[in-house]
Formats: structure tokens, sequence, C-alpha cells
């Protein structure tokens, strides 16, 4: 990446107006692995790439339940993920606590956006090195946000981040048009497919992914395993077995050496999206 | 945590409004309170608003101590504007306001500083009628009719009677003006200054006040001594029992 100058702490502007540890934060956030959204009129589906470091150990949890009505995924930092799910947690206990009402999903995005911006101005802080898909229904409908490192929020019908997620985007910018009116079972297809996309050749399977769904009359709940691996076999887009077995392994292994460095959660090392090497990314 | 000196604990009302009477009818939510303001027995003010608008959704009503609940309006204007700043399609309906002040009024209590205030908060939002009550110590629930003070003893058991859900503008306002006639006969601190407000989808009125007509020439009222005729001292009346026969029933 650049090594200048200005990078050194995030209360810091370069000469060309941009705040270096920033960027970099939202870089940290391409280096997790994939999460994806999409929303209906009336649901909103979570999904995200789930893959242990080794076959002995557990997944990193990526989606989170914030309150019946309010979910997050999260790509990056899983560490700075849990402790904001904490923070929206608990914003959500004290409104419906003040107010015998769920919190509306616009407002604690704002009120996230607005911590996390906290951050890029404080010499002693560093910004949260997660991005966070955050899914809720409230009186206006049903919601999709994309909370960045920068303190930026912005609403979505669909969106994908973390690593590979190009591919899932490129997907969903072809069938965005339809999610509007779609099914809740039409949504859960689509996010599965998205998912597949960003595996890039490798079998999905329910081991490798979650998905949690919210929507009218239906609370925030995670699928379970048994659920989602039928889902995909109904829905009959599991890939044929001749991709290469070799590539996902030699993958494996690079994430094993970035994981123990960064502490981000395990993913693909090389960033497909790479498409804003030269551009700042606070600019989109 | 606030410190307050104990000389400037609420420890008695001064100034204070009679009862609120509530209900629901076909179209939203009826609101009546005469406009008295009373120090101790004096009846000292008597234009006093106690109906107030709150937000888009709902109407308050209060009872007890005028300068509290000018210190509750003060809350909810700046809870109102804070909301409105959101400005996201979100608003706070009458539940949550009910709640907020619910939390308030119970939090005063404990610490032994009460906003000494019955209130009644009612309002509609997306179709659903909402009416509920909050105490000086925090009890509060919601009814299809609600009263403060006075009004729970005398006029609830009418409405008990005489309130259904589909009431029209016109029965409805028939129903709180009896009570309300109910209330001015028989609480010394009411003021035959009336005013009643609704709140409905569309929004809040409140309308300007008038008075009720009264009846003093009941039997009860002319004669209240009816059965105690004689005229002087028990002993009296026991020489006359002699000559009585009673015939048990």
């Amino acid at each position: 990446m650049f090594r200048n100058q200005y990078d050194t702490d995030v209360t810091t502007w370069s000469p060309a107006g941009r705040l270096f540890q920033v960027e970099y934060a939202m870089e940290a956030v391409k280096q997790g692995s994939a999460a994806i959204g999409l929303r209906s009129k009336t649901h909103v589906v979570l999904a995200c790439v789930n893959k242990a470091n080794s076959e002995l150990s557990s997944h990193q949890k990526k989606i989170f339940k914030v309150d019946d009505h309010i979910g997050v995924a999260i790509a990056g930092l899983t560490a700075d993920g849990r402790v904001l799910s904490r923070y929206m947690r608990s914003e959500c206990i004290n409104y419906n606590y003040t107010y015998e009402s769920p919190l509306p999903v616009g407002r604690l995005v704002v009120q996230l956006a607005d911590k996390a911006q906290v951050c890029t101005q404080r010499s002693w802080k560093r910004p949260y090195g997660v991005g966070l898909l955050v899914a809720g229904l409230d009186e206006s409908g049903a919601h999709l946000y994309y909370n960045c490192p920068s303190g930026n929020y912005f609403e979505y019908q669909a969106f994908a981040i973390g690593s590979r997620s190009q591919a899932a985007k490129t997907y969903l910018e072809r069938k965005f048009n339809n999610f509007t009116a779609s099914s809740r079972e039409d949504l859960i297809k689509d996010a599965l497919i998205a998912t597949r996309e960003s595996l890039q050749g490798e079998k999905l399977r329910s081991s490798v992914c979650t998905i949690a769904v919210v929507g009218v009359g239906e609370p925030f709940h995670i699928l379970d395993q048994e659920t989602v691996q039928q889902l995909i076999d109904t829905f009959e887009i599991v890939r044929e077995e001749e991709t290469a077995p070799a590539e996902p392994e030699a993958a494996a292994e690079q994430d094993a050496a970035t994981d123990q460095a960064s502490g981000a959660d395990q993913g693909g090392a090389g960033n497909q999206g790479g498409a804003d090497q030269g551009g700042s990314p606070m600019d989109i | 945590m606030d410190t307050v000196t104990e000389s400037q604990r609420t420890l008695y009302p001064y100034v204070t409004g009679s009862s609120v009477v509530a209900i629901k009818y076909k179209d939203g939510i009826l609101m009546a309170a005469d406009m008295g303001g009373s120090y101790g027995s004096t009846l000292r003010y008597k234009s006093v608003e106690r109906l107030k608008p709150i937000g888009k959704h709902s109407l308050l009503g209060a009872s007890g101590e005028i300068s509290d609940f000018q210190e509750i309006m003060r809350y909810l204007d700046e809870l109102i504007l804070i909301d409105n700043m959101w400005d996201d399609g979100n608003s706070l309906g009458p539940k949550e306001v009910h709640n907020y002040l619910t939390r308030v009024m119970y939090n005063r209590r404990n610490k032994f500083n009460p906003l000494w205030n019955s209130l009644v908060l009612g309002g509609v939002k997306k179709g659903q009628k909402y009416l509920g009550t909050v105490s000086m110590i925090g009890v509060n629930y919601e009814d299809n009719h609600v009263a403060t003070g006075l009004g729970n003893h005398l006029a609830r058991p009418i409405l008990r009677d005489e309130w259904n859900e589909n009431l029209t503008f016109e029965e409805g306002v028939k129903l709180l003006e009896k009570c309300m006639r109910v209330l001015l006969y028989r609480d010394r601190s009411a003021v035959n200054k009336i005013q009643i407000s609704k709140i409905t989808e569309e929004g809040a009125t409140v309308y300007p006040p008038f008075s009720l007509k009264t009846y003093w020439e009941f039997s009860a009222f002319k004669n209240p001594t009816v059965g105690a005729e004689v005229h002087g001292s028990l002993l009296v009346v026991n020489e006359m029992k002699q000559n009585f026969t009673w015939i048990s029933a």
C-alpha cells in the first residue's frame, strides 16, 4: 500500500486532502470475508462467507442479532465488530425501556456513524476496522444500510463487502431491480447465489455460509445449518465438482499467515475489488 | 446525579388543576378538563389551559400542580423537537410519549422529588387509538376511558355504564359533558368553564371554552334536611318516638 509521511495518525491530513488512517481502516474491511445484504419491501436477508481457520477450529461469528427487528453482518476486524454490536444492542434496549417501542433502524445507524466519526478526529483513537451491513425494519419499511469506518453510512437495495465481494456485487447489480417485489424465498435464493459468486468456484455448502432473515412479522434470526443446506439443495445451485481442489487450499495457507498478523477474520488474501487503488474510497 | 437541597424538593402542591376525563371514540380520543387553577381552597385562576397537543399524534391533559405541568411541557417540547429534527419519516406516537412520561414521573418519585401531577395521554397513530394515564408516583395503565382525581370516582362509573366502542363525536361529547356536570356539582375545586379537545388521525383540536348548564332545583338540593324534620334536639325526637309504631320489614 502507500507509504508516506502523512499516514502516521488519523488527525493528519495529506496535502491531497485525505486521511490515510481512515482509508487504511477501509482496507481492513476489504480483507475480511464477504458479507452480503439484500432487501425487498418486507424482508431483508444477510448472508456471509464463514470459513474457519482450520478444521479444528470453529467459525468466526459474523452475523449478530441486535434486536428483534435489527441484525448486522460484519466484515473486517471482528473484535471491533463485536464491540459495535454490543453498543447497538445497548442503544436498542435503552430506547425500548424508555419508549416501549423499537428503535428505528435509521436512527441507530446515524448514532453508529457518529460514533465511528469520533474515532477519525481524536489523536488518541483509531478508526474502527470493520464495515457493518445493518438490516432492519421500522415504520417506514425494510432497510439495509452500510456503515463505514469513515463514519459514512449509505442505504442500499443490495450490497456486498469484504474480499471477493465484487463478484457478488456484479450479480446483485444485474438482479436488484426485482428485489423490491421479491418474495422471502426468492430473496434468500438470490442471497445464496450472490454468496456462491463470492466463493469463486468453491462448492456452496451450508458449512461455509451463514444466512439471517428479518421481515414483517418475522423477528431477526439466523437460519440453522440444516435449513440452509436444504435451501441450497432445493435451489440446485451447488456447482459441480470440476473446480480445482488445489485453489482453495493455497488460499487457505495464505489466509493463515495474514490472520496471525492482522487479526482480521478469515477471507481471501487477495483484494479482488482493487478498482479503487488510485482514488480515495471516501469520495464514493 | 442531581443534588437538590431540602428546601427545593416538592413537598406539597400550590396551584392545582382538578380532574381530567378522557374517552376513546370512533375516530380517536376525546378529552375534557375545566380551566380552573385553585390556590388551596380558593378558585384563583379561571383560564388555565390544561389540555395540550404533543407533536402530531398526541394530547396531554394534566391535573395537579400547574407549574409542574408547565415543566413537563418543556420536557416534551424538547423531546418532540429532537424527534422532528431527525427528519426521517419516523415519529414518536402516543405510546412512546406515554412511556417516556412514565419513566420521568417514576424517576422523580424515586428521588423523593415528584412532579405533582396526574397525567392523561391520548392519541392516534396509523389508525391505532391509544389512551393512558400516569400518576405522580409512576403508576401507569391504558384503558378505553380514564380520569384523574375525583373523576375516577364520579366520572368512571358513568363511563363504565355508558361507554361503547362506536361513539360518534356528538355522542362522545355528550357523554363527557355528563361526566363534567357531575364533577361540577360535586367537586369543590371544579369551575364552570370547560374545555374539550379531540385528537384523530388528522390532528388535534382544542375547542374554545364553554360553560355547562346547571340545574339547582333538585329536591335533594332544595331540601337537604328531608327526613330530619324535627328541629331542636335529639331528646325531643326520642319523646316523639314513643308515640310511633315501628313496622319491621
